[in-house]
């Protein structure tokens, strides 16, 4: 099988963001719409304050885990930067979706970088398919800061061609029962940004 | 926490979902319960460590503990399998060489129950120190090796393992690597299968006891183990050829099975999902069957070897790198040399150069911190270890100067002191480093009359790994109870005299004694005792935030490299949602410009 017969989608953010809830909730929507799925993260070291990547591919049979640059459909940043550093694995054409947030690296906290005060130019000029949303603000609207992952993803779902009920059932899936009506109302929020 | 247990049952449509999407790792953990093993036993290290923090879920049916390192849970297991239980041992890599002693003789032993060694590589060094290639050791051990390459064989291959085990009485490894470990697909689970044997180690010393009276007849069994186990090599299901075109066939192995049938789909591939002994039969009947043969191995040449030594010409490290992890991307890269073929390169991101890197660090409110930023103040030579703390080597802390091993942090001190380094050596080690080998290294220190001192940070838990309970905690891995190991103790049984106490966050005492400690003329103990924040998922204590006012802009608390100060703008500005109060950055500044926030100082 052909890499293109499989859908890559590549996840970026910084450790505690809610990356791997992000990623979960793919794959298994991936799943229950019954495509074969692989995921991959990083742990470990690379975790602490690190930028953290989740990969998810999905398609009749996957093989690789992992997604080769330029290869990915959609991917969907929670730091404005992070979205920057990896553009290579992204396909031409595909779908980009970044939340405007801002993380300083201890880099730029110590003085020996800067963050890039032109993220937005740049991004803009580096994908031709962005949304950029202020995920963090409207997950506030909703009530918790910490769906601001999920509403990413609903916009990020546009991109991607599993159904839409498939989707809520990925949501629901991944999180407490406590939290699934919200969860799903932040995925819809997210879905109609796009 | 949203962390997805099975067994659930997934609906959607009215149909129930039978397969789990799970890592390799959580996958081993269900096949050693599918499997009937009764004993599970490990040491934490990315990444194998969620195989037992996910085997605890069966605690009803399987005893699972932290060992304080991997011998000592390699002999607990191997006791278990030779008195008929099935066990399982878990480590990463370079764990294995600590358990290399054990592993060598339990091969002449052989045991009565299965055993699994399960050891993940780490290729490319995603979080360790070297990229070790673990299958040398099956060769070394002479004891079979199998190899899944994605979730569903790691946990169908432990069974099979099992039986291997059992049936020629031998240990054997299952050898995973990061990307087999942390990769999740779909798994479809089984039932329990009891262990039939009755435990109890028969009273039998010619069978157990390798006294070269006995030990010479072990010995010359294991070579006809070996021969035994090549022909069940041979013929082992998990060992498969996949005809397709025969120009070109390849021979492969774990992860590299899945990149190669991307890059090559139309080619033949024999799988070699158990790796050692060799297939040899198997292995000319594909070579045979092929026009030309190309073996694509991660880390070491180990099938290549052995293939050219048949004398059946092929090539592999021609082409594929034998550095770092393969991926689809390199692989592609082999393929096109291979064909004399020029790929074109995918243009790297626009702003790469210009973005600012996220390099790991100590989180802020860590306990180490106060210990490096104390070290700062003195021209010491610093011996470091493996853990959380190895961070304190980059700037702006720059407070380790050597890292070996587990436990080299202690010994390594006494070597600097001995071998005359002019400068006072300082070594540091954390408390489940210490327990796993940093105890003799102290030992040696007393008993041979060095004057290194020796700094404990002592975290209350393993950090590094996300977390584990380790002899000094006070809990064991299936959440009871139990006796906490005193460092201090430990430290004055193994002759030291002088042991101190201090609080990291007490910059003033903690300067003191370090201040104190590092002049005397004979060893001294240092305990650093402050828990992870991150485990106990609470603040050290008020939020701080920075006076405009009153700061200086001197940038004093920039030096102890918190990821919550930032000192971007013309003044340090703290995050107050990243701040985990734990008052260095105040205890540094000369201009009492950092206090509590007002809404957090009660």
């Amino acid at each position: 099988m052909n890499n293109t017969e499989t859908t890559s989608v590549v996840l970026v953010g910084v450790g505690g963001q809610g990356i791997l809830l992000a990623s979960e909730i793919v794959a298994q929507t991936a799943m229950v719409a019954g495509f074969d799925v692989k995921t991959n993260e990083v742990h470990g070291m690379a975790q602490r304050g690190g930028s953290v990547v989740a990969q998810i591919r999905y398609g009749r049979q996957v093989h690789s885990p992992l997604v080769s640059k330029g290869t990915a459909s959609v991917l969907g940043a929670l730091e404005r930067i992070e979205a920057l550093r990896y553009a290579d694995y992204l396909a031409p054409g595909g779908l980009v979706v970044v939340n405007s947030q801002v993380i300083t690296p201890v880099t730029v906290s110590m003085g020996a970088a800067r963050y890039p005060d032109d993220a937005e130019a740049k991004l803009r000029d580096q994908f031709d398919r962005l949304i950029y949303v202020d995920a963090g603000a409207k997950a506030i609207e909703l009530g918790n800061i910490r769906v601001a992952n999920v509403i990413l993803l609903g916009a990020l779902s546009t991109g991607l061609d599993l159904p839409l009920d498939a989707w809520r059932t990925g949501v629901a899936n991944c999180v407490k029962p406590q939290y699934r009506d919200l969860n799903v109302q932040a995925f819809e929020v997210g879905r109609n940004l796009a | 926490m949203w962390i997805l247990r099975y067994p659930k049952q997934i609906a959607y449509l009215g149909r129930t979902f039978l397969r789990r999407l799970l890592s390799a790792n959580e996958a081993i953990a269900r096949a050693a319960y599918e499997s009937g093993v009764t004993v599970a036993t490990g040491y934490p290290g990315t990444p194998s460590t969620e195989i037992l923090e996910n085997v605890v879920q069966y605690k009803g049916d399987i005893y699972c503990e932290w060992s304080p390192n991997e011998k000592v849970a390699f002999e607990v297991a191997a006791a278990a399998a030779c008195a008929g239980a099935r066990s399982i041992v878990t480590m990463k890599h370079v764990g294995l060489n600590v358990a290399a002693d054990p592993l060598m003789t339990l091969s002449y032993i052989g045991v009565e129950g299965g055993m699994v060694i399960v050891v993940a590589d780490d290729p490319g060094m995603h979080s360790s120190q070297n990229e070790q290639d673990t299958r040398n050791y099956a060769r070394f051990a002479k004891i079979p090796l199998f190899e899944p390459s994605d979730s569903q064989e790691a946990k169908d291959f432990v069974a099979v393992a099992i039986r291997v085990s059992e049936e020629f009485k031998t240990p054997v490894i299952l050898r995973t690597t990061t990307r087999v470990s942390h990769s999740r697909s779909l798994v479809e689970l089984g039932e329990r299968t009891a262990n039939p044997k009755t435990i109890g180690l028969e009273k039998n010393p010619p069978r157990f006891v390798p006294v070269p009276l006995w030990g010479r007849p072990m010995r010359r069994k294991v070579e006809e183990r070996l021969t035994q186990l090549k022909q069940a090599a041979a013929t082992s299901p998990v060992n498969r050829i996949e005809w397709r075109d025969r120009s070109l066939g390849i021979v492969t192995h774990s992860i590299a099975y899945q990149y190669v049938r991307e890059v090559w789909p139309e080619a033949s591939v024999l799988k070699l999902g158990m790796a050692y002994p060799f297939p040899d039969s198997l292995l000319s009947e594909f070579a045979a069957g092929v026009e030309k043969l190309l073996v694509v191995e991660e880390l070491d040449d180990f099938l290549q070897e052995h293939i050219k030594a048949l004398g059946i010409p092929c090539v592999g490290r021609e082409f594929v790198p034998g550095i770092g992890e393969l991926s689809v991307t390199v692989l592609q890269q082999s393929r096109a040399a291979m064909e004399g073929r020029q790929l074109v390169p995918i243009p790297a991101p626009k702003y790469a150069d210009e973005l600012p890197a996220r390099p790991p660090v100590l989180c802020p409110g860590c306990p180490h911190r106060g210990i490096f930023h104390a070290l700062g103040k003195h021209d010491v030579i610093v011996t470091g270890d493996i853990g959380c703390y190895s961070l304190g080597t980059f700037k702006p802390l720059n407070r380790l100067d050597i890292i070996l091993c587990m436990g080299g942090g202690v010994s390594m001190a006494h070597g600097l002191d001995k071998a005359g380094d002019p400068r006072t050596v300082i070594g540091i080690v954390g408390d489940s480093t210490f327990f796993h080998s940093g105890i003799t290294g102290l030992l040696d220190i007393a008993y041979n009359k060095g004057c290194s001192t020796i700094i404990v940070v002592d975290n209350r838990t393993t950090a590094m790994t996300g977390h584990q309970e380790n002899p000094g905690t006070g809990l064991t891995l299936m959440g009871e109870s139990t006796v906490a190991a005193s460092i201090e103790q430990i430290g004055r049984a193994c002759g030291i005299q002088r042991v101190r106490t201090v609080n990291p966050y007490d910059s003033k005492q903690t300067e003191k004694v370090i201040a104190e400690e590092i002049h005397v003329k004979e060893p001294s103990l240092i305990v650093s005792r402050a828990p992870c924040p991150l485990r106990e998922h609470k603040r050290v204590g008020p939020v701080r935030r920075i006076d405009p006012e009153k700061c200086k802009a001197c940038k004093a608390c920039l030096k102890l490299g918190c990821p919550a100060i930032d000192g971007a703008g013309a003044k340090p500005r703290i995050d107050g949602f990243l701040c985990n109060g734990c008052s260095l950055c105040e205890q540094v500044c000369r201009f009492g410009a950092i206090t509590t926030t007002q809404e957090d100082a009660e």
